[in-house]
């Protein structure tokens, strides 16, 4: 209506909208309406069909995903290049998508026997799943915001979901403080981008900055101030401090939620802004990322050893695995930039696919034991050999160990920085190398908890899992299998060799 | 590079049949162990058969050749590719691994460690088989590398489940000193290839060892070094050389039997094989440079485990140990970079595998019976089993290196070919190193032949006399002579022999026996084996000018 106005007023042409591109979202959008009225109507006891319209809706948004994959690769831009559907956004959308599913299939039990508000809590977790599927698609300085604000602030919410809980009301208010705090640097470093280009659109910014070769210092500023924002979002050490108490008081699939999909949502605007905006300014975010990586691996991998929580264990473990996917960032812009991106794709598909099926595990045993501790775990192999050796197999993928997906995504990383073949390069793949042994460290100790110890307090009751629940061990723990031993088969869909619209060097 | 593509599902079948037999005992109860065992013995037996054949086809005349050759492409995006092949140099070590996994699998029949649960213990087993044999057959560097990791997790479990008091400490150390070795391992890989892609024609560069063979003497020196290095570490701790050995004699000491076999027999030849296979022969200026280095570890490493052997209490420590000393002498050999060196290997790895692994069967019954390895608790073997005892004394002549026995030919040609290594190292230091690995061996004998000494002669020690039947049945005779009330409780370990010395078990001698007539066969025809080596090691070391 306002279009039809602004055209009767002359001097406007409506942009031209594809359907077909924008087909997820819409579904998305469309589904998250539906989840809300039909939380309205419906009794207390039929609550349960919020979620499942939920798994619908996200699975529904799949089908576009799909089918503008099978179409073509042929790029689809809307609004001047603002919105961009490319290869890489439509791997990233189908993760999301997935990892969001996975999620409701997570929550089902525990929010419905938590006795938890479920009709809301599926639309804001839809919501922050539509918030990451623009963000695929942003390439425009207020798309990435509003995209990441409407990420962020559905899950700040979620994590305070047990409103009774103090840890809980912990978890969501020091999220929400930090995280305002870091949209706040963000946009500060957003407003000095759009300073210095004159323009919000990501490629401009590019072209704008540094082709010269010589950066003003607000450009420099503005990059450095970018940089923290998302390292905040994807908890990179030192903005990391959230990220524990965060992880550990939130409901566990919301943490399952914000572990994988909110920080795939950071990592995905993160090499946006680098590849689009920052293409010539290497040198001020190279040597930055480099101690971004070393720190994040090293400090989360040191401190995770110590613990004795298992989602505090797993906080840290997956710290430490974001500097791994900040790793192969180290060297984007030398020769191996195209590798580094593929790396970052798969290491963020594998590394989604392992540690939802290790959430999924821990929210298994967790329904027996009702405990956090990891010692919860003792025995977990003399009565539940299946769960024990599904938890096996995604540890050792977690540290790396073939043939399980991970393994492929850190040979990646080490394949993308030697490819580069910088000093920055080599001395992050020693200390990858490194840290990837210590990693074992706790890995091994749950394991050695399943295998090796008896069950506290003897009790060998066998553990009875939920469909739904069983459902989404099957999906994590194949995929997992799959990508480890035939990685060809997923990676085919990760091939990229650049961002659309990327400067060429 | 010649290769013969004959029957080339042969070696996928052979790597893999046994995850058949893990997926089939998946879904089979836990509780019907008979019938696991079953399962896994079937499983074991045809996988070998499938080796027999292969080696009734293997082209003996050209055992230089990869044969059973087959390469598809795998991970395209990293040009990796499934590429398996058997050559002279890994089909006595392919086959040596189905043996073992046989014969290891009959001596579990009545031997499943506790805490029992053979379902588990026997999938591991199978699992690690593929993992062994896998990284024997692969001629890819990250395929050789998945199958090098994949025997990581199950002797992991292995030790630290079915352990010893200490399987905890053990099996975290095994896995941390390996995890380590092969994360700069990767590394030195990728690096090795980006190398080579940068000197080669775009897109041609490969994972592939033999075309990394052909191409890696394009690197400079320093490259190659620094490469070397990465490789070393991760073999190196593998073997395990000294100063990478400490994590060895926890993780024998602390495996059940059955790992301790697997270990000795196969695991450690991982790391010589990777030496033989890959490091040496890509980067042969690096292996010059570093040859003197790795012979001196080596001799450090042989002067070092006999020492550490004359300080062992402990019987399944001390032949540990004595692994690090044997695993010396192969070294040395390979560090000399001569086709005898080379030859005397593999010979070596295959003997020491065979001698080393029957110790560790034998020091395994001596556990079960007396409920301790402690060699002055022990004594009398002779009296009490003589089967048993003469068995163990026939390996300790055998580890020793005694002429007519396997252990003999892996030693004697290694020292020899210290005497003049390849062109360019330096004649005097590998002599220095011949002389001492001669004293080592006299020290080996020393070691063994006073172990044997205190186990097997004498009387039996007063806590064990009347405890044994002589029977290899004696399950229960023993009981009315001791007359013991015990609980069986593991403090009591001390106690806890109630009459079970009984001698060589039906099971033992059927899982034994092969062990014992190969140590004999090799050691009275090595030709056997040299015929097949020989070829294959030319070919490897054509690089340094010789053969």
């Amino acid at each position: 209506m306002l279009a039809s106005l602004l055209v009767a007023g002359g001097g406007f042409t409506p942009p031209k909208v594809d359907y077909h591109a924008l087909a997820p979202e819409i579904i998305l959008a469309a589904g998250l309406c539906v989840v809300l009225i039909v939380d309205l109507f419906v009794s207390e006891s039929k609550k349960w069909l919020t979620a499942t319209l939920a798994g619908f809706s996200l699975l529904a948004a799949l089908l576009p995903v799909v089918t503008l994959a099978v179409v073509g690769s042929e790029v689809r831009s809307m609004f001047d290049g603002r919105y961009v559907v490319d290869n890489f956004s439509l791997i990233m959308k189908a993760m999301f998508l997935i990892t969001g599913y996975v999620v409701v299939l997570l929550s089902t039990n525990e929010i419905e026997e938590g006795g938890y508000y479920q009709g809301e809590y599926y639309v804001l977790l839809l919501a922050s799943v539509l918030g990451m599927v623009m963000m695929t698609s942003a390439r425009d300085l207020i798309g990435v915001f509003v995209a990441l604000e409407f990420l962020s602030i559905p899950a700040y919410m979620l994590a305070a979901w047990r409103k009774r809980d103090t840890k809980s009301n912990e978890a969501g208010m020091k999220y929400f403080l930090l995280g305002v705090f870091a949209s706040a640097m963000l946009l500060y470093g957003m407003s000095l981008l759009y300073g210095v280009a004159n323009s919000t659109l990501l490629v401009d910014i590019g072209e704008a900055i540094t082709i010269t070769g010589q950066y003003k210092a607000v450009e420099a500023l503005a990059v450095v101030f970018v940089v923290v924002g998302f390292a905040f979002k994807v908890s990179a050490v030192p903005f990391h401090s959230w990220a524990p108490d965060t992880y550990e008081g939130a409901p566990t699939p919301v943490t399952a939620f914000l572990s994988v999909a909110s920080k795939a949502g950071g990592f995905v605007a993160l090499v946006t802004m680098l590849y689009l905006a920052f293409p010539h300014a290497e040198k001020v975010w190279q040597p930055f990322i480099f101690v971004l990586a070393a720190l994040t691996m090293t400090v989360g991998n040191v401190v995770a050893l110590k613990q004795t929580n298992i989602v505090r264990m797993l906080a840290y473990s997956s710290i430490s695995q974001g500097g791994f996917i900040l790793m192969p960032l180290v060297v984007a812009g030398t020769k191996a930039t195209g590798t580094s991106l593929k790396t970052v794709v798969v290491y963020l598909l594998a590394y989604a696919a392992t540690n939802l099926g290790v959430f999924a595990v821990v929210i298994a045993v967790s329904r027996k034991t009702r405990s956090g501790e990891i010692s919860s775990f003792g025995g977990l192999f003399s009565y539940a050999p299946g769960l024990a050796a599904l938890m096996t197999f995604l540890l050792a993928s977690l540290a790396g160990i073939p043939p399980f997906g991970g393994w492929f995504a850190k040979l990646n990383a080490f394949r993308a920085v030697l490819e580069a073949g910088t000093t920055l390069g080599y001395a992050i793949a020693i200390i990858g190398a490194v840290n990837t042994v210590v990693a074992f460290g706790y890995y091994g100790n749950i394991m050695r908890e399943m295998w090796m110890k008896p069950a506290p307090d003897g009790d060998t009751a066998p553990i009875t899992t939920p469909t739904s629940l069983l459902a989404a061990l099957v999906i994590t723990g194949s995929s997992t299998l799959v990508l480890g031993i035939l990685p060809g088969l997923v990676l085919r869909f990760g091939d990229l060799s650049a961002l659309t619209g990327a400067l060429s060097r | 590079m010649e290769v013969l593509r004959t029957n080339n599902a042969l070696l996928t079948i052979g790597t893999f049949l046994p995850l058949v037999g893990v997926l089939v005992m998946m879904f089979v109860p836990k509780g019907k162990e008979l019938l696991h065992k079953q399962i896994a013995l079937l499983t074991a037996v045809a996988t070998l058969l499938v080796g027999i054949y292969s080696l009734t086809k293997f082209n003996y005349g050209s055992s230089e050749k990869l044969q059973f050759f087959a390469d598809t492409s795998w991970i395209k995006v990293i040009h990796s590719n499934y590429t398996v092949g058997l050559d002279g140099l890994s089909l006595p070590l392919y086959i040596l691994s189905m043996v073992v996994t046989v014969l290891v699998m009959i001596y579990s029949w009545d031997h499943i460690p506790s805490p029992g649960n053979p379902k588990a213990f026997l999938i591991l087993m199978l699992v690690l088989q593929v993992g062994m044999a896998g990284t024997f057959v692969a001629q890819d560097l990250i395929l050789f590398f998945v199958f090098f990791e994949l025997v990581l997790l199950p002797m992991y479990f292995m030790i630290g489940v079915w352990g010893g008091e200490d399987r905890q400490y053990a099996s975290l150390k095994f896995f941390l000193y390996t995890m380590f070795g092969s994360a700069l391992m990767l590394v030195a890989f990728l690096a090795l290839y980006f190398q080579v892609s940068g000197k080669v024609p775009a897109g041609e560069a490969s994972f592939n060892i033999a075309y990394l063979a052909e191409h890696g003497g394009l690197l400079g020196r320093s490259v190659q070094i620094w490469i070397f290095a990465g490789m070393f570490i991760g073999f190196a701790v593998k073997v395990p050389m000294f100063p990478f050995h400490t994590w060895l004699p926890d993780a024998h000491t602390q495996a059940p039997t059955q790992g301790s076999v697997i270990l000795a027999a196969i695991l450690l030849k991982l790391g010589t094989y990777g030496f033989v296979r890959i490091a040496i022969p890509i980067l042969p200026v690096a292996a010059k440079a570093w040859a003197p280095w790795i012979g001196g570890l080596a001799v450090i490493g042989i002067i070092y485990g006999a020492l550490g052997c004359l300080a062992q209490t402990d019987m399944k420590r001390l032949i540990a140990f004595s692994s690090v000393a044997h695993m010396g002498f192969v070294m040395l050999g390979i560090s000399t970079l001569t086709p005898l060196g080379f030859n005397a290997a593999i010979f070596g790895m295959v003997a020491h595998g065979l001698i080393t692994g029957m110790l560790f069967f034998v020091a395994g019954s001596v556990k079960d019976r007396y409920h301790t390895l402690e060699i002055k608790r022990l004594g009398g073997m002779l009296i009490s089993m003589p089967r048993m005892g003469w068995i163990l004394g026939f390996c300790v002549m055998a580890s020793l290196g005694l002429p007519g026995l396997a252990g003999f030919w892996g030693e004697f040609p290694a020292i020899i070919s210290a005497y003049s290594p390849a062109a360019g190292l330096n004649h005097n230091v590998f002599r220095v190193f011949m002389v001492i690995a001669a004293l080592g061996t006299v020290l080996a004998a020393g070691y063994l032949l006073w172990m044997f000494q205190r186990v097997a002669f004498g009387q039996p020690k007063a806590e064990f006399a009347g405890a044994s039947t002589g029977h290899p049945d004696g399950h229960g005779h023993g009981h009315a002579a001791q007359g013991d009330d015990h609980g069986h409780d593991d403090a009591h370990d001390h106690d806890d022999h109630s009459g079970d010395i009984h001698d060589v078990t039906f099971f033992e001698w059927v899982a034994w026996t092969p062990f014992l007539l190969a140590i004999v066969v090799f050691g009275v025809y090595p030709q056997l084996m040299f015929k097949i080596i020989d070829p294959a090691v030319n070919l490897t070391l054509k690089a340094f000018g010789q053969g």
